[in-house]
């Protein structure tokens, strides 16, 4: 199996630059070892299977660059919790998946590895940044790809591809050994094709470890098991917030006939309502680059990565590394970051940010008394064409609209294939659960896939 | 026209457990450069802190010793600045909601007693370390020490001059050891201060202070502030400024100098560390640690008051746990007063363990051989003055003090006969000196006393020569 998806990734995936690192030999060792587990009658159900992790995850003796060139030449000695669980159940690592650099971005435009390029069509991206991961998953070139959701990095490149993702609650999964962009917000979550390869890929990664103090040490639903049971009875809740002029209609659409399908499945559409909702852009891209700043500081050119190769002094040094090794959106970040927490602007910015933070959590808690799950889009469009936005940095941070709001609040959401807009690009339906409701999102998703088949329509070329 | 000092400490005090304060790595001192930095350490990517809950526990003790408050809920925040020696680009210290805030640390100075209130103590992990020496034409890092909890703790203004911030500093030491969270080891960087010092005119608003940093000596300390105060004075005095700013002792000119001025200053940009939870602390866990708490010294040193100490005696004995308890074992084994007693372990027995390395944790006698010697000079077998002599074999190994008594005939003669006859011989051969006497010269007693132990070779028993002598020459 590992050697037909490296072949696969070869072949058809050349068109789509969804990997940064190949390493069949690596690769092929792993999956002997499968093998022989499965010989002994010890298999799980991912022994053996390939596995394209987003180049995030420190695997070790794997090159890991998080989309960088700064950490382009960066090999960790040690797994992150995430490989590692994957590594216990057998699984093998088919490579690792392109991305936005340090996550930063919606279009996997920001790789320093090139972009990555949207398997139903050529000319639009695939999302971000978990964009090598998605493309992987929707060319069917990767059967299954672990991502990280810090604002919509996992749920809006599975809408943007037509392939299932999930976010679960922050602190379900431990972050220790994903390279950190915004350590309150980040969360490692899955994609795979449908529902079923989420439970079981959630199932793996969930649980507590007790090197990430916000880990969380709770007991892991059985996803798989609660799969079957349907939405009767379920109370899907619409916020008014959420069909505005900011939605495109191409996206409306389908949205609001998946949510018609789950009513027909038995579930009760009930109206609420996100008050704060238009708040959590700009409180996002406070937090996140003001967290950001700090967490990159690291990559200073000394103890490992990259180091400018001419320097005059140690200030010479730094200046120079950190200025050939990041590209302008880390920048960017790094440098709205610094001003937010600088003194005289902590207050006006940091400060009030945290409480529009709370605010948003109080409108889902709210929400939650009157639904059991969050329906909606997971992007306000389908996959727009690479270069489209890439010289507006607003305009593509106000497409993350959607997916903002539950990073804020820590919540779990989860996105599905759910039909197809404007040039047949796809459209994801996103639902959000409360705290540590992944088994109920997963159960909906999969009655809503018994149900249509978005799920298993794969891009032309690619089947 | 005079000037007040006005002096606060921060101090530096490295804890005692055995891993780092967000890692599982060691804190030994001593190891090969980089053998004692884990990833976590070292900041790779990914890596997360975990907070070691001994440092916490060691903060808890701190703040039961010194009557502070300690936060049911504190947090951790990071503080920004790019250092070589700083692997993640920042420092995790606490910064809005210290461990422990408020407290007091009573010193003796001249005899008189004195409170310095405390402002916080904190917990933050300490930095590595640049080693400028040519390492292969380079500069090298050493991370072994990245990531050792460190408490810091910050003293408010109340010291007046440089012998009451080193009296501070001392008992502050003192007090860290005492309750085990610091060994203390102020060579290898485990306890170090840095000194606010400021003067003003009596009664005027503070005057612009200046930091001294990484004092790592009790020697040093005074001796930067010494310096700091007549520089600032001189200054003043000249109709200059004092510019607030950083500066550094170099002992080797026995002065100081500037590091960075307040214009330099780091903009830190503190904010909470999102990797970390809030610091919990309930009331059962501080109960927990107050059960395990050795007698504090204040007490200690009330009640060695309340038995008739002098004030500067009991300060004295309790500079230290073991120089304590080495003292009650002491006096309780041994039937000479307490007073005596404590003369002697603050005087004799304190120069042995001070030129020692292990000072009072492990002296070469033991208290109980200690405490026989003090019976024997007040049963009258040795004078003070041979005792010493007793001490020190003892010091050296030389066995029991009985032992060496007799080995060395040390032992006083106090047979009446034998002094008798000494001291007829004494006045035949020194007329003029008695007749002074008589004549009311009270010198002259004390001439012929030691004449009387110069002709016994010192062993005479001075109280006994002295009442035959007075009954002799009364006559």
């Amino acid at each position: 199996m590992t050697r037909h998806f490296l072949g696969r990734v070869a072949s058809a995936g050349a068109a789509l630059n969804a990997f940064i690192t190949i390493d069949e030999d690596k690769s092929l060792a792993q999956a002997k070892a499968a093998d022989e587990r499965i010989a002994r009658g010890q298999a799980g159900p991912l022994t053996g299977i390939p596995i394209a992790h987003k180049d995030l995850f420190c695997a070790k003796g794997w090159l890991t660059t998080a989309g960088s060139k700064i950490l382009g030449n960066f090999i960790p000695p040690y797994d992150s919790h995430v490989i590692a669980q994957f590594d216990r159940a057998g699984a093998v690592i088919l490579g690792k998946a392109n991305m936005d650099e340090f996550a930063m971005g919606s279009s996997n435009e920001n790789s320093h590895f090139g972009p990555v390029k949207n398997p139903w069509d050529l000319a639009a991206v695939p999302g971000g940044s978990s964009g090598g991961s998605a493309a992987a998953v929707a060319a069917r070139i990767a059967p299954a790809a672990p991502g990280t959701d810090t604002g919509g990095s996992i749920r809006q490149p599975a809408s943007f591809t037509g392939v299932c993702g999930i976010r679960p609650t922050y602190g379900r999964v431990s972050r220790y050994g994903i390279v950190a962009f915004a350590s309150s917000l980040d969360q490692a979550g899955a994609l795979g094709k449908d529902a079923h390869d989420l439970a079981i890929l959630l199932s793996t990664m969930a649980g507590y470890d007790e090197r990430d103090s916000t880990c969380i040490d709770r007991p892991v639903d059985d996803y798989v098991a609660n799969l079957g049971g349907g939405v009767k009875g379920l109370r899907i809740g619409v916020p008014r917030e959420y069909f505005t002029k900011d939605l495109a209609p191409d996206v409306a659409a389908p949205i609001r006939a998946a949510i018609d399908e789950l009513a027909k499945l038995g579930a009760k559409v009930v109206e609420v309502s996100l008050p704060n909702q238009h708040l959590s852009v700009p409180a996002y891209y406070v937090i996140a680059p003001a967290e950001a700043s700090s967490n990159l500081a690291r990559y200073d050119g000394v103890r490992y990565g990259y180091r400018a190769p001419d320097y005059t002094d140690l200030r010479d040094m730094y200046r120079k590394t950190r200025a050939q090794g990041f590209g302008p959106e880390v920048k960017r970040r790094t440098l709205i970051g610094t001003y937010v927490l600088s003194h005289g602007y902590y207050d006006a910015y940091y400060v009030k940010a945290q409480k529009i933070r709370r605010l948003i959590a109080g409108d889902f808690i709210a929400a939650f008394r009157d639904c059991d799950l969050i329906a909606g889009p997971a992007a306000p469009s389908v996959a727009y064409d690479l270069g489209s936005k890439a010289t507006d940095p607003v305009q593509m941070y106000l497409g993350d609209l959607y997916t903002i709001p539950i990073n804020l609040a820590g919540l779990p959401g989860l996105s599905i294939p759910c039909g197809f807009g404007a040039r047949g690009r796809p459209v994801g339906l996103q639902l959000v659960g409360n705290y540590f409701d992944e088994a109920r999102m997963l159960r909906a998703a999969h009655a809503f896939q018994q149900a249509t088949d978005w799920h298993a329509k794969i891009p032309k070329g690619f089947e | 026209m005079t000037w007040e000092v006005v002096i606060g400490l921060e101090t530096h005090a490295q804890l005692t457990t055995g891993t780092k304060i967000f890692s599982g790595a060691a804190t030994r001192f001593g190891a090969s450069p980089n053998t004692q930095a884990s990833a976590v350490d070292l900041a790779m990517p990914g890596t997360l802190p975990v907070l070691n809950k001994g440092a916490v526990e060691r903060a808890i003790r701190f703040g039961l010793a010194v009557g502070g408050r300690i936060a049911p809920r504190s947090t951790f925040e990071r503080k920004n600045y790019f250092y070589p020696d700083l692997p993640k680009g920042y420092q995790i210290s606490q910064y809005v909601e210290p461990v422990v805030s408020g407290g007091i640390v009573a010193i003796v100075v001249d005899g008189k007693e004195k409170s310095v209130r405390l402002t916080r103590a904190h917990l933050e992990e300490d930095a590595g370390k640049s080693l400028h020496e040519d390492f292969h034409g380079m500069s090298g890092i050493d991370l072994n020490r990245a990531g050792t909890p460190l408490l810091e703790i910050v003293s408010e203004p109340d010291m007046r001059s440089a012998a009451e911030a080193v009296a501070y500093a001392r008992a502050l030491h003192s007090l860290v050891r005492w309750i085990g969270i610091c060994d203390g080891n102020m060579q290898e960087g485990s306890f170090r201060c840095d000194a606010n010092v400021s003067v003003r005119r009596p009664g005027e608003a503070l005057g612009t202070r200046c930091e001294i940093k990484n004092l790592n000596s009790f020697r040093f300390l005074e001796k930067a502030i010494e310096y700091e105060v007549r520089r600032q004075v001189e200054l003043i005095e000249d109709g200059g400024k004092v510019v607030q700013e950083t500066r550094l002792f170099d002992p080797d000119r026995g002065e100081t100098r500037p590091m960075r001025s307040k214009e330099d200053a780091h903009d830190y940009r503190y904010f909470p560390d999102p990797d970390l939870l809030p610091l919990e602390i309930t009331a059962q866990w501080v109960d927990a640690v107050k059960g395990g708490m050795p007698e504090l010294p204040a007490k200690l040193r009330a009640n060695l008051e309340a038995k008739g100490l002098p004030p500067y005696e009991a300060h004295l004995l309790t500079e230290s746990r073991e120089k304590a308890e080495f003292f009650a074992q002491s006096a309780a084994a041994s039937s000479a007063p307490p007073l005596t007693v404590a003369h002697w372990v603050n005087g004799e027995v304190s120069a042995i363990a001070n030129d020692s390395p292990s000072g009072f944790e492990r002296l070469p006698f033991a208290a109980s051989a200690f405490a026989r010697l003090q019976d024997r000079i007040h049963d009258g077998t040795i004078s003070a003055k041979a005792a010493k002599e007793v001490l020190h074999a003892m010091a050296a190994g030389e066995g029991e003090p009985d032992a060496i008594i007799d080995k060395r005939g040390l032992r006083q003669i106090s047979d009446a006969g034998a002094l008798e006859s000494a001291v007829d011989a004494v006045l035949a051969a020194n007329p003029k000196l008695a007749e002074d006497y008589r004549a009311g010269k009270d010198k002259a007693f004390n001439a012929l006393v030691g004449q009387v132990m110069k002709a016994t070779q010192g062993k005479a028993n001075p109280a006994q020569a002295g009442q035959i002598l007075r009954r002799k020459l009364q006559r």
